[in-house]
């Protein structure tokens, strides 16, 4: 036996980066054929959430039904239901069902060790599987999105013109790393207190309310103005009022702009905290 | 050469105290009491290249956390180690790259899918080239009887056929160094038996240096020469596996064939007796009167056949942790 690394092949930068990509490829490939082992139950749970759309459909309706033709904080019933569809979409983006759950599950049962032992960063190794995740969830339900869409297409705006389309398809993509970081943080907190699920249900209930989930943020502003300032909003409000048009567009750089922001700032404390959670993790007897 | 060296590796926990009792409780909330627990204590080895060395101790007697700290899972309180040159608690990949721990948990394996598919995850983890991904592969495989189970999903396995999977995973990298944390619990005897030929028969041919834990005597007696014995935290045993028996056993087994087709009586004046089947009879008897007793019985009974051995290990094991001043045993 040599001490000598049995391992190390001849490392260029490139044939570095080759091997770090190859290894994010298959996590992505294996964890595609991991979600695809539970498609039914999966098929089924995307289903059953298109069940609250129609629901705020119809409560809308009633409520533009006493006053039409009237808007309500520059939003006409037209409008209304494009931007809970619109939501709805961005929600597809940015949430993230079990992320941290399963974080916490895992330092609670002591399954994180394989990331601490193995040669693997456990945020990359989360982060390529969520993907996976998403393009399953994708491929299962872009079918009756479609047909949702389809139903209410008198009620979507017109096309919004290219700038407008590319500021929303980037803001949606980003919505997804927001989702992601701030999960993944809550997910974290667990190397301090090990169970996080009250914590999981009060960032639910905040981002249904501060991202625009319930109702378009220009109704919560009046009353909650620093909602503007906020991560939650990129979650689902932004995107969809970029789509709409709610956003002017000498605007639309500097939002997402500020998105971006947000991402470069969740990741680094992301880092920060996983670097300080396994420090305290080693230290409180891994 | 050393591949592991500790020296003087401490490790304290502190432990929060939980009165019993509901004001107890309430009282928790504004004012905490923590005790400190050392679970390694000022212990110090070396092990070298290629050998497998068993480390023995009873529930909490440190061996996991030393484990644990040589993984580079926990960090010491004070003390320092190197294995393959390496500080384990820096997690560097190229140490990383160089272990595998193998516990009795399912750890590495992909649940709902087939085997196959981790260990390809694990070649591109650990960079194995194509072509010795495939001969380990094979190889590890046919040692281990395994090849007809790798598209199986992992959770549709048997305990003793998923140990086997995790064994495959941890060695398909070809570790320099292997950490078994009791890695046959749990299983039937024929799994314990097959995991442990592999083991010897593996060690053997890749000289791989091996530290083991095991409450299963079986598998440390068919596997090390050398052994650990940790018990508080403190190393109370470093040296060959024979040796523990001398050095802690206070007793050996005089078996006896008599004659006359019956055992006499009065037998219990030498000491214990674990077995009477006539016209055999096994007795434990202290050391030091092992002689006396021999010539006693020989001159009083017409004996056929005699022998005297050493207890099993397990025995002289649990006794040695069952007693509670076992720490003193040393001095």
């Amino acid at each position: 036996m040599s001490t000598t690394p049995a391992h190390a092949e001849s490392e260029t930068p490139f044939s570095e980066i080759r091997a770090r990509l190859r290894l994010k490829w298959l996590i992505l490939r294996t964890a595609i054929e991991e979600r695809l082992t539970y498609r039914a139950d999966f098929a089924f749970s995307t289903l059953i959430r298109f069940l609250p759309i129609v629901t705020q459909i119809f409560l809308w309706s009633a409520i533009f039904q006493n006053a039409p033709g009237r808007s309500i904080q520059g939003y006409n019933f037209s409008e209304m239901v494009s931007y809970y569809l619109l939501v709805m979409l961005t929600r597809a983006f940015s949430s993230m069902p079990g992320l941290s759950t399963g974080i916490a599950g895992s330092i609670a049962d002591g399954s994180v060790r394989k990331y601490l032992i193995q040669p693997v960063d456990m945020l990359d190794h989360l982060f390529w599987h969520r993907i996976a995740h998403k393009l399953v969830y994708y491929a299962v339900a872009t079918g009756p999105f479609a047909l949702v869409f389809w139903l209410c297409r008198a009620h979507l705006p017109d096309f919004p013109g290219w700038p407008v389309m590319l500021a929303f398809v980037c803001s949606l993509l980003m919505s997804f790393l927001i989702g992601f970081l701030i999960e993944t943080l809550i997910g974290l907190i667990a190397f301090w207190f090990l169970e996080v699920s009250s914590l999981v249900f009060i960032y639910m209930m905040l981002s249904y309310f501060l991202s625009g989930h319930m109702i378009p943020l220009e109704l919560l502003s009046k009353w909650l103005p620093f909602v503007d300032y906020l991560p939650f909003r990129y979650l689902a409000y932004t995107p969809t009022a970029i789509l709409l048009g709610k956003i002017p567009l000498e605007h639309l750089l500097m939002e997402l702009l500020i998105q971006a922001g947000w991402i470069a700032g969740l990741f680094v404390l992301n880092r920060y905290t996983f670097n300080r959670g396994v420090l305290r993790y080693s230290a409180f007897g891994g | 050469m050393a591949a592991i060296e500790v020296r003087e590796l401490c490790r304290t926990y502190q432990v929060f105290r939980k009165r019993e009792g509901v004001w107890a409780s309430v009282r928790g909330l504004f004012h905490r009491e923590y005790e400190v627990v050392s679970a390694v204590r000022n212990v110090s080895f070396t092990i070298d290249e290629g050998e497998m060395v068993a480390f023995l101790g009873p529930n909490g007697a440190g061996k996991t956390t030393t484990l644990k700290l040589l993984s580079g899972l926990v960090v010491p309180t004070s003390g320092t180690a190197h294995v393959l040159g390496h500080v384990p608690w820096k997690r560097e990949d190229a140490y990383r790259r160089r272990f595998s721990l193998v516990t009795g948990q399912k750890e590495q394996l992909w649940w709902d899918l087939p085997a196959q598919e981790s260990f390809r995850l694990h070649k591109e983890i650990y960079r194995i080239s194509a072509a010795d991904y495939r001969r380990r592969l094979d190889e590890l495989t046919d040692l281990l009887e395994v090849g007809r189970l790798m598209s199986q999903p992992v959770r549709e396995l048997s305990l003793g056929e998923r140990m086997r999977m995790e064994l495959i995973a941890a060695l398909l990298h070809r570790p320099d160094v292997l950490f078994l944390d009791e890695p046959t619990i749990g299983l039937d005897v024929v799994s314990q038996r097959r995991v442990q030929e592999f083991l010897r028969h593996y060690q053997r041919e890749q000289r791989i240096t091996v530290i083991l834990t095991s409450h299963y005597m079986k598998d440390v007696e068919a596997l090390c020469d050398r052994a650990i014995v940790i018990n508080k935290g403190i190393v109370i045993h470093d040296g060959p596996l024979a040796a523990i028996i001398d050095r802690f056993s206070r007793h050996k087994i005089i078996e006896l064939q008599f004659s006359d087709n019956i055992v006499p009586q009065g037998l219990e004046r030498y000491g214990r007796i674990l077995e009477s089947r006539p016209p055999k009879v096994r007795i434990q008897v202290e050391k030091q009167r092992v002689s006396e007793c021999l010539s006693s019985i020989l001159s009083q009974h017409s004996i056929d056949d005699i022998s005297v051995a050493e207890r099993p290990l397990e025995d002289v094991i649990a006794e040695l942790f069952s007693s509670d001043d076992a720490a003193r045993a040393e001095k």
